[in-house]
């Protein structure tokens, strides 16, 4: 599996104009963990979702190359994006409590999952679901098997989103702040288990999130986006050596436990970071 | 200033906050830190009047509070919410925003003091007659900010009030409370889940766990790591963890 | 989106070349950075202007709705003849350049009653609507806002009144009094506002525990002032909207009432009633009946298609 994008632009036209969302941003994922950080609005979402080809309506799209494992996403027809969506690739949205179906119980709808993209009857696919769920880690899978969406906590939910994301076996993972709407403690134990699950499986995983120091504890790589473009790159744990005045920017504007500051820096945008 | 003794919170047969005393000196910070589900914010509205079902004893001032309380004491006390974009009218301009508290104090000068407001908080005057969609998250929580200023309060009680927005915009907000704070010697209890955003702001903090504050510890102690309870251990050491990265 | 809306501003070459472009009254409502409360105030209403410009359809039953009442308006200035002028020996007469639509079977000429009814049936609209809008309002937000017994007590009795079919009701109410254009006022305003009263509820309800009203509470602002300054205004756009689409349910109760002979008395000119004693002629003299039938439909159409109209603009929940 090889995500490969090469100067990908997305537009929005809008009252006043052509609003431009992603300006030639270019990346290219193998099997790794890759970070996209960014402030609301920095276009880091569209990026991720621009492989799975799932943009507003309005959204203009257009790319030298945005290829997933050599499909031409911007030529392939919708069904062969129906391959690849859900497929071959998964996406986990921020809150569990919008994207779960609120009338069918957790292990119903893993299972329609799990049948979805593996033929079988309703026994196997109960019973793969019973397997996916214990490897998302619940402790008691028949408890959330038979529980509906609002009886679970926020955390347990993500997994069940996750552990549906996984019933077809997916080449890429895309998480679009999985965690933002987690307590510290969960968020870490979802982290740990997208970490093993990764690594266990072979997956890629894309996480997006304005949470530069959570990314690069995480993610093999980081990529920094700002007002739709790529501003820096780094690597794993090297966020000390970041160059980018608006990298070094972010981490000097929170505050922190370990160093206490008595007033925080303020980010001085800089029009030359548009050019 | 702000004496907590023994409150007490249930929602029907939920039982939310189970006992909490706090004190806050005048011209102090407190901050609560908790995660979700823990009552940290429960508090807040227990203590700023918008729940009723309380018992306990609450002082502000050596008054101690009833359930309904009065427009004296709203004009004491005042708070800001998390999201800006839930915590202002859609279809109010900011100037009408501002000048509610005013009119409902019977106070003098609008214009002035509207006019002082927002250079307060560093809007600038264009934004004055601006609706909140017209602005940016920053500005609407500066906007909410000046509007819990205008009746000009002794006590600002926030309630996780810069969550929603940018790590960017959030040094901002803080550092305009920092400086309010100063200048007004205001006294602040922050509700947070970010325990680096409350240690920054207060010196001394509660950390709740299940409707109780399992530990009061000051700032410092926590940066040093001399936490008693096993939830304050593992707060910290996530939010140490991150940062070392 | 039509080329002359804010939004597709762009497209207009005036708009985008700041030489172009004199500063005029358009300019001064968009501005982005309004100087005073009323230029705020008129920019939002230009703004929600433009949007509703942009439907034609709705605009289609905007023009319809102003034609025709200010026809009504000016009817007694303009009918040709006095709509209770009997002319016997012209009974029934076809449509013609003397009578433009026709007599009737006293020979009173049409045109004249319709114009001169539409006064009758759109004022019995508008003495509902002025009625029924603030009751269903105030009692829809009482009981929204303070909840508890004033809810309970407040939403049975609107229960109480939805229970009951709405022509029943209102046929009831008026053989209990007297036929008559006042009680079919109170009639229907009896029937009709129970739904106003759940809407404005429903609104409250959502409205109560959002921050913003959270906030004015805390300012230490009274209830009645609560209510009357943060909350009416904000239920107003889907009343405004869901009053708009049930203009046509009152005409046709309005009509339905004349028609049953509960409503206008005779000689009144009233479409509806005009309908009930011309219903005999309509297979011979088929235009006696049908031309306040048209009337009735175009009003009734005009303001379905204006509150669809309204609702895109005021009501973005409904999008």
């Amino acid at each position: 599996m090889h995500v490969d994008i090469q100067n990908l632009c997305i537009a929005f036209p809008g009252a006043t104009g052509i609003s431009h969302a992603v300006r030639n941003v270019s990346l290219s994922i193998g099997n790794e963990k890759l970070g996209i950080v960014g402030e609301s609005g920095s276009g880091k979402s569209l990026t991720a979702r621009s492989i799975l080809r799932l943009l507003p309506r309005s959204a203009r799209l257009s790319a030298d190359r945005l290829a997933f494992d050599g499909i031409d996403v911007l030529k392939a027809s919708e069904s062969a994006m129906r391959g690849i969506r859900g497929k071959r690739a998964g996406l986990i949205l921020q809150d569990p409590k919008y994207s779960l179906n609120p009338v069918m119980t957790a292990g119903a709808q893993i299972a329609e999952a799990w049948r979805m993209h593996r033929k079988g009857g309703a026994r196997e696919a109960r019973d793969g679901a019973m397997d996916l769920l214990d490897q998302v880690r619940i402790n008691d899978p028949a408890r959330v098997f038979a529980a509906y969406p609002h009886e679970l906590s926020g955390g347990m939910g993500q997994r069940v989103m996750i552990a549906m994301m996984l019933a077809p076996d997916p080449e890429l993972l895309i998480a679009d702040e999985p965690t933002s709407a987690l307590d510290a403690t969960v968020q870490a134990e979802i982290l740990r288990l997208l970490d093993d699950l990764v690594s266990r499986r072979g997956m890629a995983l894309i996480l997006i999130s304005h949470d530069l120091p959570l990314v690069s504890h995480f993610c093999d790589r980081v990529a920094v986006m700002y007002a739709g473009r790529i501003v820096e790159q780094l690597g794993a744990g090297e966020l000390a050596r970041a160059r980018h005045p608006y990298t070094t920017g972010l981490l000097e504007c929170l505050p922190a436990l370990s160093h206490p500051r008595p007033r925080l820096a303020v980010m001085k945008r800089d029009p030359e970071w548009l050019k | 200033m702000i004496d907590i003794k023994d409150l007490h919170v249930r929602f029907g047969a939920v039982h939310a906050v189970r006992g909490i005393s706090l004190q806050v000196p005048r011209g102090g910070s407190f901050g609560i830190v908790g995660e979700s589900g823990s009552g940290k914010s429960t508090v807040l509205r227990a203590l700023s009047g918008l729940n009723p079902d309380w018992t306990g004893s609450m002082a502000i001032n050596g008054q101690s509070l009833g359930r309904v309380r009065g427009k004296d004491f709203f004009r004491r006390v005042q708070m800001v919410f998390q999201d800006p974009y839930g915590s202002l009218h859609p279809r109010q301009t900011v100037d009408r925003a501002l000048s509610e508290p005013l009119i409902v104090h019977g106070m003098d000068d609008h214009e002035t003091r509207i006019l002082r407001a927002l250079a307060e908080v560093a809007l600038p005057p264009a934004t004055r007659f601006r609706f909140p969609h017209q602005l940016s998250g920053g500005q609407r929580q500066r906007v909410a900010i000046a509007r819990a200023l205008m009746a000009e309060p002794d006590v600002l009680l926030l309630d996780e009030p810069t969550s929603a927005l940018d790590v960017s915009v959030q040094a901002e907000v803080l550092n305009l409370l920092a400086d309010l704070q100063d200048r007004r010697g205001l006294t602040y209890i922050l509700v947070s889940h970010n325990l680096a955003v409350v240690a920054h702001l207060c010196p001394r903090l509660g950390v709740m766990q299940g409707g109780l504050m399992v530990e009061q510890i000051s700032a410092s102690d926590l940066r040093a790591g001399r936490t008693a309870h096993p939830h304050t251990t593992a707060l910290r050491r996530l939010s140490v963890e991150l940062e070392e990265a | 989106m039509s080329a002359t809306s804010p939004t597709g501003a762009g497209a207009d070459p005036s708009l985008r070349d700041p030489s172009l472009r004199d500063p005029s009254w358009r300019d001064w409502l968009l501005s982005d950075t309004p100087a005073s409360r009323s230029q705020a105030a008129w920019g939002a209403r230009y703004r929600l202007w433009c949007d509703f410009r942009a439907n034609t359809l709705a605009m289609g039953g905007l023009i319809v709705i102003v034609l025709m009442v200010s026809a009504a308006l000016i009817a007694p200035l303009v009918v040709p003849y006095d709509p209770a002028m009997q002319d016997l020996t012209n009974r029934l007469a076809r449509p013609s350049a003397l009578h433009w639509f026709g007599t009737d079977e006293l020979g009173r000429d049409l045109f004249s009653r319709i114009l001169m009814g539409g006064r009758v049936t759109l004022g019995m609209v508008v003495a509902v609507v002025v009625l029924v809008a603030p009751l269903g309002l105030a009692v829809g937000c009482i009981a929204g806002y303070y909840g508890g017994v004033a809810d309970r007590v407040l939403m049975r009795v609107t229960d109480v009144f939805l229970a009951f079919p709405r022509l029943i009701l209102a046929l009831a109410f008026v053989a209990a009094i007297k036929p008559g254009i006042t009680s079919a006022i109170f009639a229907i305003v009896l029937t009709a506002w129970p739904p106003y009263a759940r809407l404005a509820r429903a609104e409250t309800l959502s409205l109560r525990n959002t921050d913003f009203i959270a906030a004015v509470r805390l300012t230490g602002a009274s209830s009645a002032r609560i209510v009357l300054r943060h909350i009416v205004p904000l239920c107003l756009g889907s009343l405004v909207v869901r009053v708009t689409l049930d203009m046509s349910s009152i005409i046709l109760t309005a009509a339905s009432l004349g028609f049953l002979g509960m409503g206008a008395q005779p000689p009144s000119p009233e479409w509806g009633a005009m309908i009930a004693t011309a219903r005999r002629f309509i297979l011979d003299q088929w235009w006696v009946p049908t031309i306040p039938g048209i009337a009735i439909f175009l009003v009734s159409l005009a303001f379905n298609l204006l509150g669809d109209g309204l609702r895109d603009v005021l009501d973005p929940k409904q999008r």
